[in-house]
């Protein structure tokens, strides 16, 4: 087991996520920044759909009871084993006891820990992805207590890695929307020439951008939504869902990101600025 | 024989879609939970792909980036061509038990007054015709339900509660349906279904499907508490009535 001293700010258990279950309304959820993810479980040679555990801003405080070997990736959150700062991309073995921290953000926004052999929380509905009312929570509580495999030995056939650092770039790209059409010049405008502020309102659900566009009066009826789907209310808001976001909506899908620019995106807090570049 | 110009358009890098005329008809979802039948059974590769019907649109969602749009769009032409020679799956009607009394329809009395009728006209024609499920999505199970009464519009509330219990009925525009689980909401509560629509621990978790009708009937506050318990220990006996291949 994994014992959960404290929480911190939005910490889940996610995997590649629930696939094939949109038709009934339920979200694919998954690791918001899936090549992080990759990268932990690929130091330790886990499966690809390894369950990993996605810390958002502020880390927990976890304490291990079982000998075991962790690789993080993604946001650098100033991870401690038993107050001693450790790098991030790279193998570490864990006794039974020691307890892992986290102190400042460094950089990003989101990070993931991998332990060997994954997650073991429970299945349901194809993943272990939390996601309430599928999953008991939508995230780790203080005091939980997580499964996670023993495992004394492990030569990594590579110990650290130093992944693409995109983390910094500031561009998406993005491909056109199903109602891209809909855009005028001065729309279009708007939407490549500048930067955009991430707004407050930014979770697993959908990213609000601060600025607006000019907006429309356009109707439609609801129809499918994908993480990475930008949609344009009419005062001209723009929202990006990301894996948790619904899985129908009714405003226009203008643009798409790509599943790179949707990792990227993951990695951005309130605050931050991002730009637009049509593929 | 395929009556409907479709559009064909990728959808970012792992997503198709595919687009009938707008408009919100049930001849139209039939020939799309046809096509989308047909291409589950006899086209894509099963637990490649994800189908998402909903009023006139079709997405197709796969697991992996796209190899070959082209080439996909191409066989996608010629699988709507071959279509009609999959039948529809089977449909049924939902006889769904609502409590209308004003302690879970916290928004009857005003609805009534809105629309200038008595709470027991608003309750009958609520439940004199079946709607149509023409998509589920937003949350877990949520049903968009197509067929109104044109009498019943009411506008949304002017302040959305931040909680609205699950199994809320309510009443929004030309739209009625059910809070399959608590949420912030904005509609006009009127009611109260006592059947889960959406369970994760069930086999089937969502057993109404698109394309599927409901049916809602009045039932009293005791009657609410029975089948709350009945739902609730998995012996509540769900009324549906297949309904005809061609409606």
């Amino acid at each position: 087991m994994l014992n959960v001293k404290k929480a911190g700010f939005f910490t889940s258990i996610q995997d590649q996520g629930r696939f094939g279950f949109r038709d009934l309304g339920v979200p694919v959820s998954g690791a918001m920044d899936t090549y992080s993810a990759s990268i932990a479980n690929s130091l330790l040679e886990n499966d690809e759909n390894a369950a990993v555990m996605e810390l958002t801003m502020t880390g927990p405080t976890l304490e291990f009871e079982l000998p075991t070997f962790i690789a993080l990736s993604g946001a650098d959150i100033s991870p401690k084993l038993n107050q001693q700062p450790i790098p991030i991309n790279q193998v570490h073995q864990v006794a039974a006891g020691d307890v892992l921290s986290f102190g400042k953000l460094v950089q990003g926004f989101r990070a993931y820990l991998a332990v060997k052999k994954g997650f073991g929380t429970a299945v349901l509905m194809n993943s272990r992805s939390f996601y309430a009312p599928i999953t008991p929570h939508h995230n780790i509580k203080d005091r939980m207590e997580l499964p996670i495999a023993s495992c004394e030995r492990y030569e990594p056939k590579i110990s650290s890695l130093s992944p693409e650092a995109f983390h910094k770039e500031h561009t998406l790209e993005v491909y056109r929307g199903p109602e891209f059409d809909l855009l005028d010049d001065r729309q279009l405008e708007a939407l490549f020439a500048g930067d955009f502020t991430i707004s407050k309102e930014n979770n697993r659900m959908a990213y609000q951008l601060e600025q607006t566009i000019p907006g429309h009066r356009h109707t439609m009826l609801t129809s499918a939504t994908l993480p990475g789907t930008m949609q344009f209310t009419p005062a001209g808001k723009l929202i990006i869902l990301m894996k948790d976001g619904q899985t129908t909506g009714g405003y226009p899908r203008i643009l798409q990101l790509s599943n790179t620019a949707i990792c990227i995106l993951s990695q951005k807090k309130f605050g931050d600025t991002i730009k637009l570049h049509l593929k | 024989m395929n009556r409907y110009p479709i559009s064909i358009q990728a959808f970012g890098e792992q997503a198709i879609l595919i687009e009938w005329p707008e408009k919100v008809e049930e001849a139209i979802l039939d020939d799309i939970l046809q096509f989308s039948n047909h291409l589950k059974k006899k086209c894509l590769e099963p637990d490649q792909w994800e189908l998402l019907p909903a009023y006139n649109s079709l997405t197709l969602i796969g697991r992996h980036e796209l190899p070959d749009f082209g080439k996909m769009k191409r066989d996608l032409k010629m699988w709507y061509s071959e279509a009609t020679k999959t039948r529809m799956p089977a449909r049924y009607l939902w006889k769904l038990p609502v409590c209308y009394d004003t302690e879970f329809g916290i928004d009857l009395l005003e609805v009534s007054e809105t629309l200038g009728k008595s709470v027991w006209e608003v309750i009958d024609l609520h439940t004199r015709h079946p709607y149509t499920v023409y998509g589920i999505g937003f949350l877990p199970g949520f049903m968009y339900l197509g067929g109104l009464p044109p009498e019943l519009e009411v506008p949304r509330k002017a302040q959305p509660r931040l909680k609205v219990p699950s199994g809320s009925v309510g009443l929004a525009g030309k739209q009625t349906g059910i809070y399959p689980q608590e949420s912030p909401g904005g509609w006009n509560i009127i009611g109260n279904c006592p059947i889960p629509i959406f369970d994760a621990g069930k086999e089937d978790p969502c057993f109404i499907k698109v394309g599927d009708q409901v049916q809602f009937y009045g039932i009293n506050h005791k009657e609410h508490e029975l089948h709350t318990i009945q739902a609730q220990v998995g012996i509540y006996a769900m009324e549906k009535v297949k309904l005809d291949a061609k409606r």
